[in-house]
């Protein structure tokens, strides 16, 4: 069991570290440890506007490749992230955000869950609390008893 | 009342249906630019015939003007390239290419063999302008009205119906536009 285990962990990790190394490598050096890590975050934050479903740290695409040397010349210049971002929605719209801003375009995307869990959270307290049926009409009427005495009374 | 609650959830079913059923048909790839309403960018490249030119963007605006974004690697720029020389008959509008992370020497041979609709193609070997552009791909056509201002981006292949639906209208508007001094 304990080498079962092992075996299922060596295997995960193994897993893991393929995909690290499926991702695209680029070779840019960093002057300091928070610039490196800026740029992590926001190759992540910022969408492939080729390839849909991929943030720039994941996508092979040439678009994706410029965009990466872009951020990282935008960093080395010293912007700030907002301005960063602020970059990349000018030229390409607020598609490149996969963490899109609030505005009126998203309201429904931020708010809309936290309105859907409040409606259930409503039907749910309205069907609780609904008032219980009558126990009186639940009881049976004396024709019932008598029918019911019957049956059992015949052994 | 109690019916027509019972019925509810059905009905958004449906609901619920119809509007996945309406976004299937809807091309993901279709965004609208960022750039729409904004003036052109500047920029300062050589042109593809020439590697001595620099041209500007000074040198495009003033009239209404088409600039297609083309590269060699492209096959729907081959597609579309027959169209291009068609609307380049048009005195109305002037074309201009963007040949977009390309290489020289096979851009201007496309251009031999196929035959140049362009004014000139500015070449953007690097893939500047089109960054600035929000370019992501190629083909893509923008139009540019006589004051500079981007009036629309398309991404994808111009052919007769696509000229007629996307382009014509917006071109005979800017046309009467111009023709008003606005």
């Amino acid at each position: 069991m304990r080498l079962l285990s092992i075996f299922i962990l060596t295997l995960a990790f193994a897993c893991t570290t393929n995909i690290a190394t499926a991702s695209p490598v680029d070779t840019y050096e960093f002057n300091d440890e928070v610039t490196k890590i800026r740029f992590q975050a926001l190759s992540k934050e910022l969408r492939c506007p080729k390839c849909q479903n991929q943030n720039l740290a994941d996508s092979n695409s040439p678009i994706a490749a410029d965009l990466r040397r872009e951020l990282y010349e935008l960093l080395q210049q010293g912007k700030a992230d907002s301005e960063i971002v602020n970059f990349m929605v000018d030229r390409y719209g607020e598609f490149v955000l996969y963490r899109p801003r609030v505005s009126e375009l998203t309201y429904i995307l931020w708010f809309g869950p936290a309105v859907l869990i409040l409606l259930g959270i409503i039907v749910v307290i309205v069907i609780v609390r609904r008032k219980p049926v009558d126990k009186k009409t639940l009881a049976l009427s004396s024709e019932q008893k008598e029918k019911l005495k019957n049956l059992t009374s015949d052994k | 009342m109690g019916k027509l609650i019972r019925f509810l959830p059905l009905i958004l079913v449906i609901a619920l249906g119809v509007v996945l059923y309406r976004g299937l048909s809807l091309n993901p790839q279709d965004m609208p630019s960022a750039l729409v309403g904004k003036t052109m960018p500047t920029f300062s490249l050589k042109t593809l015939n020439n590697s001595e030119e620099v041209v500007t963007q000074a040198d495009l605006l003033g009239d209404i003007i088409l600039i297609n974004v083309w590269a060699t690697w492209c096959p729907t720029c081959k597609y579309e390239h027959p169209y291009l020389v068609d609307i380049a008959k048009d005195p109305q509008v002037k074309l201009y290419g963007l040949n977009y992370k390309d290489e020289r020497v096979a851009a201007q041979k496309w251009l031999q063999d196929y035959e140049d609709p362009y004014v000139f193609s500015i070449f953007d070997d690097e893939g500047t302008l089109g960054l600035n552009l929000g370019v992501y791909g190629a083909p893509e056509t923008f139009v540019i009205d006589h004051h500079g201002i981007i009036r629309k981006r398309f991404a994808g292949a111009i052919d007769t119906r696509v000229w007629r639906r996307e382009f014509e209208p917006l071109i005979a508007q800017l046309i009467e536009e111009k023709k008003q001094g606005k």
